[in-house]
């Protein structure tokens, strides 16, 4: 149990309230009239040198470019399929933006509706028309596993400090393991340690905003799994 | 303001039937977070009333013909219980939840960043589950906070609350009664930050001077109402302590 006492408290801003007035510069999720800055979303206010802004504990996910996120293809079309990356937004991919050499007409033999693709967020403009890519190191559809959905503003806790989180749980379930950026997350590994993975995933979703999270996913892992691998640091 | 009746609605203390004084409102309750396949919502209780408020969205907006490509849309449904009231409601939409539904979704965009959501759609569903008077305030106060438990961007938390006049005194907050034999009746909703008026709305007739009176009683009765909307939003997020990473 570690514990940083030299953290500042965490203060949780609703809409409306006033982050600061003595001209900060005006950061995420904020907006600012007459000079003051104000809060636009139920979140944790998060000052530094940049500015004020604050980090929001809920809402959906909004894509940006150079993203990964996990998709599942909704639709295809002669040319493009559409992927739903839970964006509030349909999500093109292009078939010049595969690896492979599509024909006109022929996107079903290569992608097919259901099918769950890792990809990367190529650009979102300015009326927010999205366009993702395939076309990277690693990018590639997914096969066989599973998909456990959390809310994309916990992502950054199931990966943890430089990757601490996810490193444990790939460790302690032997599961392979990919997150998007958008709170999908694909697990594929054996029955039992691929359930009991889903389930510390779950469990992150869910506590993300209480203490010591690391330390209790360790000890539920633990106790579901208790042969599990050792725990690499 | 329907009918009349020899009730002594405000007695000569100035007590209400109710028990409360002209510029006391109803005990309040509200919860959020309450609904987990929503992306956010709310629960409100104001007196007798009962009212759930679930938002979904932003997401991608249906029928496409009412996509606007500069900003999000508001898509309210205001929507009443058949056993809602004593005689059985007719189920469905009707004249009335029309128009709480938009005037509902036009209080509410003037506080949400539309702007930052071009083509799609937010979508708020207000479910009245019991009503006693002054459930389109009880509703707009509740799809507030379910608003910011979706995490969506906007300026403000709205409060709605209704003045009225009754045996000839300015009331705050009127009860079943008080509406049904009193004078008039003034919903209104404000943007707290700045007191800009979102809602208002008469029904009935009062004088210029009662009219400023039920006005100065609802803004200040809509500013207690925000504080416990703000609290129902931090207690959500309240328990435990820091956080480890």
């Amino acid at each position: 149990m570690e514990k940083r006492s030299a953290r500042p408290a965490r203060e949780i801003v609703v809409p409306g309230d006033i982050l600061d007035d003595s001209g900060a510069k005006a950061g995420d999720n904020t907006y600012t009239v007459d000079g003051k800055v104000y809060a636009a979303v139920l979140g944790v206010k998060n000052k530094n040198q940049y500015g004020v802004g604050v980090i929001p504990l809920g809402g959906r996910y909004m894509p940006k470019p150079g993203d990964m996120v996990i998709g599942m293809i909704n639709d295809i079309g002669s040319s493009n399929w559409m992927v739903d990356i839970r964006a509030p937004y349909p999500a093109p991919l292009h078939v010049s933006e595969v690896p492979w050499k599509v024909e006109f007409g022929d996107t079903s033999r290569y992608l097919n509706v259901g099918n769950v693709v890792l990809l990367k967020v190529l650009s979102v403009d300015e009326g927010k028309k999205i366009q993702v890519t395939m076309n990277d190191s690693g990018l590639r559809r997914l096969e066989g596993g599973r998909l456990v959905e959390i809310p994309y503003v916990k992502v950054s806790r199931v990966i943890g400090k430089s990757g601490s989180m996810i490193q444990m749980i790939k460790n302690m379930t032997d599961c392979r393991i990919f997150i998007g950026e958008n709170g999908i997350i694909w697990i594929d590994g054996d029955e039992r340690n691929a359930e009991v993975a889903v389930q510390a995933i779950e469990m992150i979703g869910e506590h993300a905003h209480k203490g010591s999270l690391t330390e209790r996913v360790k000890e539920f892992i633990e106790k579901e799994l208790p042969n599990a691998g050792e725990v690499g640091e | 303001m329907s009918g009349t009746t020899d009730m002594i609605l405000v007695d000569k203390d100035g007590k209400r039937i109710d028990g409360r004084m002209p510029e006391e409102h109803r005990a309040v309750k509200i919860e959020a977070g309450v609904l987990a396949n929503a992306d956010g919502s709310a629960y409100v209780e104001i007196g007798k009333n009962k009212v759930l408020a679930a938002v979904y969205g932003p997401r991608e907006c249906h029928p496409r013909h009412l996509q606007d490509p500069t900003k999000a849309i508001i898509q309210c449904k205001y929507n009443m219980q058949t056993y809602s009231v004593s005689d059985r409601k007719r189920p469905g939409t009707d004249r009335r939840s029309v128009e709480i539904s938009k005037i509902t979704a036009e209080a509410l965009e003037k506080v949400v960043l539309t702007e930052l959501y071009p083509r799609a759609s937010i979508d708020v569903y207000i479910e009245i589950l019991q009503a006693n008077a002054g459930t389109r305030c009880a509703g707009l106060t509740a799809a507030s906070v379910a608003l910011a438990d979706a995490g969506i961007p906007m300026r403000d938390i709205i409060p709605a609350i209704a003045a009225g006049k009754a045996d000839g005194h300015v009331l705050l907050d009127l009860n079943k009664e008080e509406d049904n034999f009193g004078q008039a009746d003034v919903p209104i909703a404000i943007v707290p930050s700045t007191n800009e008026i979102v809602l208002l709305q008469m029904d009935g007739n009062m004088t210029r001077q009662e009219f400023d009176r039920a006005i100065e009683l609802a803004v200040g009765g809509c500013h207690d109402l925000y504080k416990l909307q703000k609290e129902a939003l931090l207690k959500r997020y309240g328990d435990g302590g820091d956080s480890d990473e």
